[in-house]
C-alpha cells in the first residue's frame, strides 16, 4: 500500500470528482455517479480470456478487410476496385494529401496498433506475468481509442457504395463485409474498461 | 441525500490513466502515479485555455470548410464541384434519403453542435455557473461520444477519388474543402479532450448543488 488512507476502496467520478466508496457489482451491472449520473465502472463483461479472443479474431478480420477490394464498381466497360491500402496511397498522391494521412492513421494504422498492443498485452497477463512494457502499451491503448475510427471508415464505405449506384454498377466486396465484421470485434473489445486490466496486473504482483 | 465529498476537498487525486486513487502526497507539480508512473494532476492543467484555443482555430477552419468545395466531379468533359452540403442534397434527391439523414447527421449537425456545445460549456464553466449541472455533465458525455463520426465524408471522398478515375469520361477529384473539414474534426476532439468535465462542478460556494432526485 502507498498511502496512509486506505484509497484502494475508493473511485473518483472523472466527470464530477465526487469520491464514492465502491460496491461490488452483479452480472451486467454498472455503477453510476450518485452526483453526476456518470458511468464509474461496471461488472466486467468480458475476462482475459475472451478479451484475448476477441483479439485473435480482430487480427485475423484486419488481416481479411485489408486484402480484399471494398468496392468494385463498372461504368459502362469502364472498371475499378479499391483495398484500402490502394484508397490510402492513391489519396496520397492526389492534391489532398494531408487527408491520406489522417485515413491511414485513424482506419489502418491506429487499429492495427491496438491489436498488436492488445495482443501484447493480454497473452502474457493470460499466462499470469505481466509484460515489460505493460505501462506504455497500456497509455497507447488509452490515448489511441478514441482516434481509432474503424466503425466510421465502414459507414464511409457503405456511403460511398450507394452515392456510386447513381452512376454505376458498384458490388461491395470481400473487404467490406471484413471491415463490417472488425467493426462489431473492435467495438466490443473496446467497451472494455482498461482500468479493470491495471487492477488485474496489481494482483500479479501482489 | 446530503452531497458526497468530492476528491479535491479530501485532498484526493483519481489517475486517470489507471484509476488509482492516490491521497495527498501526490499533490505537487510534476507528480507521477505510482502505479502506472502517469502524470497526475487533480485538474486537467490549462484545461479552458487549450479548450478555447483548439475550438476557436476549428471554428474558423469550418468556414472554408463549407465554402470550399470538397469534390469536383467530371462526367463527359463536364465538371461540377460540390461542398459539403451540396452533397447532402444531391444524396436526397437521389432517393437515398436514409443516407442524406446520416451524412446530414455526421457532417452538418455533429460539427456545429459541437462547436456550439462547447463554446456553451467553456463559457458557463468559465463563468462558474451553478445552472444545471448534471445535465451539462451529460452534454459534455455526449460530445465526446459523438466526436469522430464527422470523419465520415473524409473516407467517402478519399474512396470516391480512387475508385472513379477515368480520365475525361468519368472522374472524381477531391476539392481543398474537405481539408479543411478534416481539420475541424480533429480541432473539435482535441477541444473536447482538452475540457475536464470537473471544472462545471468547481463553483464558488460547494454547497449549492441541485438537489438530488430519486
Amino acid at each position: 500500500m502507498h498511502s496512509r488512507l486506505n484509497t484502494s476502496n475508493l473511485v473518483i467520478c472523472e466527470y464530477c470528482d465526487a469520491v464514492h466508496a465502491r460496491v461490488l457489482l452483479r452480472r451486467k451491472e454498472t455503477a453510476h455517479c450518485q452526483h453526476c449520473g456518470s458511468e464509474l465502472y461496471r461488472h466486467p463483461r468480458l475476462d482475459i480470456d475472451m478479451m484475448m479472443a476477441l483479439t485473435a479474431a480482430s487480427a485475423i478480420m484486419f488481416i481479411i478487410a485489408n486484402c480484399y477490394p471494398i468496392v468494385a464498381l463498372d461504368m459502362q466497360g469502364l472498371s475499378n476496385q479499391a483495398t484500402l491500402w490502394e484508397t490510402i496511397l492513391f489519396t496520397l498522391d492526389s492534391n489532398v494529401g494531408a487527408i491520406a494521412v489522417l485515413a491511414a492513421a485513424s482506419a489502418f494504422f491506429f487499429p492495427l496498433i491496438q491489436i498488436i498492443l492488445f495482443s501484447y498485452v493480454l497473452i502474457p497477463l493470460r499466462a499470469g506475468r505481466k509484460p515489460a512494457a505493460f505501462a506504455g502499451a497500456m497509455h497507447a491503448l488509452r490515448q489511441l481509442q478514441p482516434w481509432s475510427m474503424v466503425e466510421v471508415f465502414m459507414l464511409g464505405a457503405v456511403v460511398s457504395v450507394v452515392k456510386l449506384t447513381a452512376v454505376a454498377d458498384v458490388a461491395p466486396q470481400i473487404g467490406l463485409w471484413g471491415f463490417a465484421v472488425l467493426t462489431l470485434l473492435l467495438t466490443m473489445l473496446s467497451s472494455f474498461d482498461l482500468h479493470e486490466l491495471w487492477d488485474q496486473a496489481a494482483e500479479l504482483e501482489a | 441525500m446530503s452531497s458526497l465529498p468530492r476528491a479535491i476537498d479530501l485532498k484526493l487525486i483519481g489517475c486517470q490513466a489507471c484509476g488509482l486513487v492516490l491521497d495527498n502526497q501526490h499533490q505537487h507539480r510534476d507528480a507521477r502515479c505510482p502505479r502506472c508512473e502517469a502524470r497526475v494532476y487533480s485538474r486537467k492543467p490549462d484545461s479552458l485555455a487549450r479548450s478555447w484555443a483548439y475550438l476557436i482555430a476549428a471554428t474558423i477552419l469550418y468556414i472554408p470548410a463549407n465554402l470550399l468545395p470538397i469534390m469536383l466531379t467530371t462526367k463527359m468533359y463536364n465538371t461540377e464541384s460540390s461542398t459539403i452540403v451540396s452533397g447532402v442534397i444531391e444524396l436526397w434527391q437521389s432517393g437515398a434519403w436514409d443516407l442524406a439523414v446520416i451524412v446530414f447527421t455526421a457532417s452538418v449537425v455533429v460539427p456545429i453542435l459541437k462547436i456550439v456545445l462547447l463554446t456553451f460549456l467553456l463559457l458557463s464553466a468559465q463563468l462558474r455557473s451553478t445552472w444545471r449541472q448534471r445535465e451539462r455533465t451529460r452534454l459534455y458525455r455526449v460530445i465526446e461520444y459523438i466526436g469522430h463520426w464527422s470523419m465520415l465524408d473524409v473516407f467517402v471522398v478519399a474512396l470516391l477519388i480512387t475508385l472513379v478515375h477515368f480520365h475525361k469520361l468519368a472522374l472524381v477529384q477531391a476539392g481543398p474543402g474537405i481539408i479543411a473539414f478534416g481539420a475541424v474534426v480533429v480541432l473539435t476532439m482535441l477541444a473536447s479532450m482538452s475540457f475536464d468535465p470537473r471544472l462545471i462542478w468547481d463553483t464558488k460556494e460547494p454547497d449549492q448543488r441541485p438537489p438530488q432526485n430519486g
